[in-house]
This record gives structure tokens, sequence and C-alpha cells, in this order.
């Protein structure tokens, strides 16, 4: 019998009828409470959860304690196997942690968890990339791809996944922002990590490739092409954060950091997750150039997870030696918005716009508007 | 009885025959025409006819092709046709890009049973197939004057085969000037993908421009995207979307300002039918997909004709052999230096050539005018009614008219319902609908369909299908799983999604399958 865990953030999306940006931190909480909001995850975890009770009883349902999966599961219609302990009323970001924590030990097949961007985060803090989970859209701020469209749509793929009939999990990025600058009205959404989900065509939004192979022929082609264009000189590549990057860098077989700048020079590593002071000495010595990719559902190219390829790099390196890397399906996914860049710096900002062209595949590029 | 008055809707219900593979069918021996034996005259002199085949090239073993006579193969094939829809028995305004537009039978009768087309062959002497050869002529004739380009030929036997013709006429063309730094393509998402594709195949790398608000690139993105790398930019407009890129010359004079040569994917010509041509836009090069704009029909994947255009200045590199006449006589010519060669053996599908051209003569110069505002008032008709469905959503370009096609959007369906294209598609089957085309690919338009309401179709059968697709989206608000469970009325209930799209789980032949199914 296939095991799925279920954890319900019960607090995800309670800030966000009443306009406070967020659910993190127990001062927003509080206020949220006080202006009369209820949380929206109970109810969206339930719709999701409908649709996995539909499938009958082929599914081991492994939950937390009340409000966190027990009571949505049961209203839903299931009948979970509960572990763990919490105190009701005052579950916290650590809850989170444990609980996905044990279910990936108690061997599930999936995690399937209602929340926003602050969840998806703990959860990756708690499991990494141990065991793929799927994420229902409860919170106020979804940035992260590991969420589905739509509850019932997050029902439906899980299902679907513990079938068999979508075999492929994929990397998708946890962003979030920083809640206290959101508020603000600022948004700087940050990378932060990665988690494995189901691969699933709809679970991106806008987007419909021929799957993981298709992808992954695509980042193959993206390498190759990159790997063609290096010239056999002294041209170092700062490589940035990514997945996109990391094709390039496994193709070319070399150790990488997936969060990080990693240098390369005559197809040979230099050194992985450089700072912006070493890239500084580098390029100010040497050719160098810069490959990075769309990071986020925004399209930054800069300012997002990379902030080591600082202003006062990428203006040593110049605009001409940039390569930015991203499939077709990654720039479609931007619905015509414009890539951007959010150096720290207007001048610069001003200066990387206009049309850059990106590799997409082998010998395949798009022309690509930048704006800032 | 009857399709219901008030709401257009048919109560439909497709036949199921359970049908078996036609290899399944096969029993030792039975034979479905007895093939007589030859004169004693004739076997004195050929023998048995196989031992005058070469020792290497003979089978060993004979092929292993189904045996069954001839009642039991048209039962089975009248089966699977009524396991199939299509243009004859439903409506097909779905298929946009595609042009389904009514093949009179009369072509069809002609191409099948005259013996001047039947009983020829492309190796008899110029002399003897003067007829065919004249139809090609005249056929050139009318597509000089429709395009206002000063050469044609109608030897490649699809549209992306004239496709790569073009980006070989273009790299010869480059070549015989002594530049051959130009190994870049620029085209546009919304082009066909072969646009790219068979650039790519020709050895070029692929620049692809995004659309701008406009629904087409931006003139400053083709500008960025040129340089004295560029050989050429390949361009289809209309785009997929339906919208017309009304400075096209624009682009065009920016490209040969960098040296580049322009091509005009014309496909599908329909709504430009003596209107616009690629002339007056500046193109260099052109291509007609004598199956679509010119009704006839689609070979499915196989005979088709991309008829391929070129200016006088680029006339001599169009493939070998064209069909030239004296004032007397049609002939072949082979002797073109600058030639690319053959893209095809001897000179393309020649039935499809009668076909057009007979098309072309019972329409006229002011008919093919005609056909192109028909074309264009339906689909404007279509697009009002469609845009007002609940869930529909029409992206680029608001407030502005579409030519012959518009790719719509279940976006907001989608969102609201959990409903899509892919659902749409299949439901539309259980109220006798052909299933429409979404989208070429990637899907840049999301949840997209693409309806082409060309010439050929009456207001009524527009109205059936805007009542359909009317009904679909009720029924997502109301019934989401009666939608997603389609089709209920079809002869295949349990539909894969997602579909199959890795090439190693595909079956073209029976051993494939029985390979696939572990059945050997």
């Amino acid at each position: 019998m296939k095991k799925i865990g279920v954890i319900v953030n019960p607090i995800a999306g309670i800030g966000g009828r009443v306009g406070l940006k967020g659910s993190d931190g127990a001062e927003i909480l509080r206020r949220a409470r006080e202006l009369g909001a209820r949380p929206e995850s109970p109810g969206r975890a339930v719709e999701g959860l409908r649709i996995v009770a539909g499938a009958g009883d082929g599914i081991e349902i492994l939950t937390y304690p009340g409000e966190m999966g027990e009571e949505e599961c049961r209203e839903a219609g299931l009948d979970p196997t509960v572990i763990g302990s919490i105190e009701s009323g005052e579950t916290s970001a650590e809850d989170t942690e444990r609980a996905a924590a044990e279910m990936v030990d108690a061997g599930v097949s999936l995690i399937l968890f209602a929340g926003g961007d602050g969840t998806a985060r703990n959860i990756c803090d708690a499991i990494g990339e141990r065991a793929p989970v799927l994420g229902i859209p409860a919170g106020v701020k979804i940035h992260s791809a590991a969420y589905a469209v739509t509850p019932r749509s997050a029902g439906e793929v899980a299902i679907r996944f513990l079938e068999g009939s979508l075999g492929n999990t994929r990397m998708a990025e946890v962003m979030d922002i920083d809640e206290e600058a959101f508020r603000e009205g600022v948004v700087a959404a940050k990378l932060y990590g990665y988690l494995l989900v189901p691969e699933e065509r709809r679970l991106l939004q806008n987007v419909k490739t021929g799957g993981i192979q298709w992808e992954r022929q695509a980042l193959r082609g993206i390498a190759e092409d990159v790997i063609v264009g290096m010239e056999a000189d002294d041209c170092y590549y700062a490589v940035g954060p990514g997945t996109t990057p990391r094709a390039l860098m496994e193709t070319l077989g070399l150790e990488n950091t997936l969060l990080g700048v990693d240098l390369i020079r005559n197809r040979k590593l230099v050194a992985n997750d450089v700072t912006e002071s070493r890239l500084l000495e580098i390029v100010a010595e040497s050719r160098a150039r810069i490959v990075v990719t769309v990071i986020g559902g925004q399209g930054h190219v800069f300012g997002r997870g990379n902030q080591q390829l600082s202003p006062r790099v990428i203006r040593r390196v110049g605009r001409e030696n940039i390569v930015i890397i991203a499939t077709k399906e990654k720039l479609i996914s931007l619905s015509d918005r414009p890539l951007l860049v959010d150096t720290g710096d207007e001048a610069l900002n001003r200066e990387l716009s206009g049309y850059m062209k990106v590799t997409t595949g082998y010998r395949d590029y798009v022309m690509c508007k930048v704006g800032y | 009885m009857g399709r219901n008055r008030e709401t257009l809707l048919r109560e439909f219900h497709q036949a199921r025959w359970d049908e078996e593979f036609i290899m399944e069918m096969s029993v030792p021996g039975e034979r479905g025409v007895l093939v007589p034996r030859a004169e004693e005259g004739i076997r004195a002199e050929i023998g048995d006819g196989l031992t005058m085949i070469p020792e290497g090239l003979r089978r060993k073993e004979p092929p292993a092709l189904p045996e069954v006579g001839q009642m039991r193969v048209l039962r089975h094939f009248m089966r699977l046709s009524q396991e199939t829809l299509g243009a004859d028995v439903a409506i097909d305004i779905g298929e946009g890009t595609c042009t389904m537009k009514y093949s009179p039978k009369v072509q069809e009768h002609l191409a099948a049973r005259h013996p001047g087309i039947t009983e020829i062959h492309p190796l008899q002497d110029d002399d003897s197939i003067q007829g065919i050869l004249e139809i090609y002529y005249k056929m050139e004739q009318f597509l000089k004057e429709i395009s206002g380009l000063d050469h044609f030929s109608l030897q490649p036997s699809s549209g992306s085969q004239a496709i790569y013709a073009n980006a070989c006429v273009i790299r010869a063309y480059h070549a015989a000037r002594g530049d051959n730094d130009r190994n870049e393509i620029i085209t546009t998402i919304f082009s066909h993908p072969v646009d790219a594709a068979a650039p790519a195949t020709a050895g070029y790398k692929v620049i692809t421009l995004m659309p701008g608000e406009n629904g087409y690139p931006e003139l400053e993105a083709m500008k960025e995207a040129l340089s004295e790398r560029t050989a050429g930019i390949f361009i289809t407009n209309p785009e997929d979307t339906g919208i017309y890129n009304p400075s096209i010359d624009e682009y065009v004079r920016a490209a040969h300002q960098a040296g580049a040569l322009c091509v005009y994917d014309q496909a599908n010509a329909n709504g430009l039918l003596g209107i616009a041509r690629a002339k007056e836009a500046g193109f260099d090069l052109c291509h007609f997909n004598i199956h679509k704009t010119f009704s006839a029909p689609h070979g499915c994947m196989g005979p088709a004709m991309g008829a391929m255009g070129a200016t006088s200045e680029l006339g001599g590199f169009l493939p070998v052999p064209r069909v030239e006449f004296d004032g007397k006589r049609y002939y072949l010519d082979c002797d073109r230096p600058e030639s690319i060669g053959r893209v095809r053996s001897f000179f393309g599908n020649a039935p499809l050539a009668l076909k057009a051209y007979a098309w072309i003569m019972q329409h006229g110069a002011d008919g093919l005018r005609e056909a192109a505002e028909l074309s264009v008032l339906n689909n404007n008709y279509l697009f009002e009614k469609i845009k007002e469905i609940p869930g529909v959503v029409v992206k680029y370009a608001e407030g502005k008219r579409r030519l012959e096609q518009v790719r719509f959007s279940w976006e907001k369906l989608m969102e609201d319902t959990g409903v899509g294209t892919d659902d749409v598609e299949r439901r539309m089957i259980d109220f006798g609908l052909q299933p429409y085309f979404q989208s070429h690919h990637p899907h840049v338009v999301p949840e997209p369909f693409t309806p082409e309401p060309c010439e050929s179709y009456s207001k009524d059968d527009i109205d059936e299908f805007v009542a359909v697709m009317r009904q679909i989206s009720t029924e997502a608000y109301e019934n989401p799983e009666l939608v997603k469970q389609a089709p209920h009325k079809a002869p295949i209930h349990n539909i894969p999604v997602p579909i199959v799209f890795a090439p190693e789980e595909f079956a073209t032949t029976w051993r494939q399958y029985k390979k696939l199914k572990g059945f050997e």
C-alpha cells in the first residue's frame, strides 16, 4: 500500500484577507486574529484531500494531530494514522519541520502539504530532496513552484503520482520573500532552495511541455551550445545558481553549487561557490563571461539568489559577455513579461535593459526584452 | 428527431466496432485478389519475374503481410472509417491553421479516374505527358499572379519540405556571392514551428522573436536580432494568432538592409488571396501549401504539395526539373547550374497539382478573392460569438480584428473549473464535431484552441460549432467531471492523460507494437 504524508500549516493564509501580506511571526499572527482573520489553509487542504479520498482505499495516510492534518483528513473523509504531538493553537514552523522529517523516516512516497512560501521553506529545511512533496496552495504568498495550481489539482496530481502514471520528479524552486519588506511594498523574492515535486505539466501554470524528457533534452542542448561557445583561452565563466546552469556544469562533469556561483575556465573547475570579492579579483585581471538563468516566477536574471554577481562584477564583465540560458517553457511561463534585472544599481539596470538573446537550446535562441 | 432547433445540439453517438488490427485478421492462404498467371509469351520473355531481381535484393522469406479476402478488407476499413471523424462527416471548423475547406468531389474523381493522370509515369517522354505538364506550367502562372513572385516549383511534397528547400536556396544564394559567414535565421514564435525547424535542419542557428503587445514582435526586437550573420528571416503573416502584421514591409526592409533574404511562409494564405501579395511586402521567397489554401486535401503527413516561389533574382536556385513551355510544347528543364537540385524524386505529387488547378479554374480570380473575404468574414463572426463564452480569453491586440483564424484560450475556464482545453477537445466529439486543433508547440497561449471557419462553412455550421463550445463551457461550470471524463459517445472512452510523448512509447509498425506489448 502507498503511504502519503499530510501536513497542514494551520495558520497559512491568515494574513491575506486582512491585508497583512503574509503570516510569518507571532506578532503578525496575533494582529491577524485581532482583525478577525480566519486561516485559509484548513478549507483549502480539505478541498484537495477530498480528491485523494475519492481515489479509494489503496492509500495509507500519515498525518499530524489536530489542526495540522488530522482534522482536515477526517473532514475530507479519510481515515489517517496520526503520528507526533503538538500543542493545539500554538503550532509553529518547528512542528512543520518535525512532521516532515518523521514522515520521511516513516517511508512515505509523497508529502502533501498545505501552506504558503514559508511552509515550503520549512519543508525544504527539514527534508531537502529526500522525498517528493507537493503543495496545496493556501498561503498569502505563493512564489514557490512546489505548489499545484489549485487545491483540487494538488489532489489529482498526488493520485496520479501514486498510481505511477507520473513516474518522474523534478526540482522545483523554493522562493520566499522577505515579509517585512513586502509589507513596506517591496517585493524581494529570494531563491531559497529546491524541493522534489511530481513531474506534471499542469503543475506549471501556462506551460505545456513534452515532460521531463523534453526538458532534459533542452537543458542538454543549452549546455552543449554554451560549451561549444567556450573559447579555449583564458576566459573565465562565472556560472550562476539554478538547475539550468547546473545542467551545464553536469554536462562538463563538474562539481557545482546549486545556490551559488561556480567558476570555471577552459572547461575545468576553478572554484565552487565563490564570493563577490573573489569574482572581482578574477574579472579585474582576466576576461570573463557570466552564465545566468531566470530565477523565480517573476523572471529575474540578476538580483535573486545571485547577488555575488554584483554591479561591479557585471560592469567589469560587460553586457556582451552575459550569457542568459533558459528553456523556452520557462520564458513562456513569464506570460509576455520582460526578464528583470535588479542589481541594486539603477544605472546598471538601465544599461542592461533592452533586448538580450537567451540561449534556449543547441543553436537555438530567443530574443527577450529585459526590464528593471 | 434531428438536431435540436433551439440549442443546435445533436444527440450524436459514434459507432464502436471493437475492431481488431488487420494483422490479427489474417488467415493463412486467404487472398483478396488472385493475380492471373502471365501469358505464355510474356513468361518466355521474362521468366517468373523474380529471377530478374538481383540476388542480393531478393527477400529470403515472403513479407509478413495480412492475408485477408476482399469483403473482410472492405468491412474492416468501413468500420474504421465509422470510428473516425473528419471533414466529410463532421463540421471541421476547429482545425485552425490547416484550412479544412471543402474539396469538391469532381477534383477527386478526376485525380482518381482520369487516365491522363492515373495511367502516366514520370519517366515517360515529355511528349507523351503534355497534359500534366501543361497543368504544372499553368499552375505556376497562377501562383506567380497570386504571390507576385516570378518563379515557382511544385516539387516539394509538403509545406515543411518547401521551407527546407527555401532554406537551401538561401544558403546557395549567399554561397554564390561568396558570403559564407551568415549562419543565423530569424523567425517568430507564432510562425509555424517548421520555420525554425527546417532552417535548423539545413544547418542554421535559429533566433526566435516573442510577441509584443500587438501580438507580433516589435520591429526593435527584429533589428536587435539582425546582424551580418543573419542569412534570412522566415515569417508567417498573419501568424498563428490570426493577427496580421500591417507593417511587415518594414521588417522585410530591415532584414534586407542587414543583407538577409526574406521568406514568407504562406502555407495558409486563405485570408489573403487576391488581397495582399508577397511581392508588395518585399519578400524574396515564399511557399503555399497547395493542400490548404488550394483545396487539394491534406495528405496526413504524406502526399502533399508545398509550392515554393522566388523572385527573378533567385529563380535559378529553385529545384529541378522545372516545367517550361517553348510556345509549342511543354518540357522538363534540368539545365539549371545554380539549382539546389532535387528535394524529391521526379516532379512532385502530380495529382495535387491537378486538383488545385481544377479548384482555381472553378473559382477564377474573383472567386479566389471572394474565398478570402468570406473566410475573414466567417472568422470574425465566429470571433465575436466565441469570445462571449464564459471561460474564454483572447490574448493580444484587444479590440483588433483577426484574419482567417483566432487563437483562443480556455485559461479562465481552467482557473474557474479545472476544465482545460484537452477536456473540451474530448467533449466536442460527444456532439459530433471534429476535435479542434489546440496550438503548435510550445503553447505560448495557455489552454489554447484555434478554430478556422474558412469560406466553405455556412453561418449555420458556425452557429452549431459555437453552440457546442457554449454548452461545454456551461457543463464545465455546472458539472466539470462530465467534461473531464469525456468522450462518452465515441468509440474510445479512456483516452490517456497526459498523452504519450515519449518516442519509445510509440508503435508505428505491427512489429513495434508486438514488442511494446510484450507479444514477442
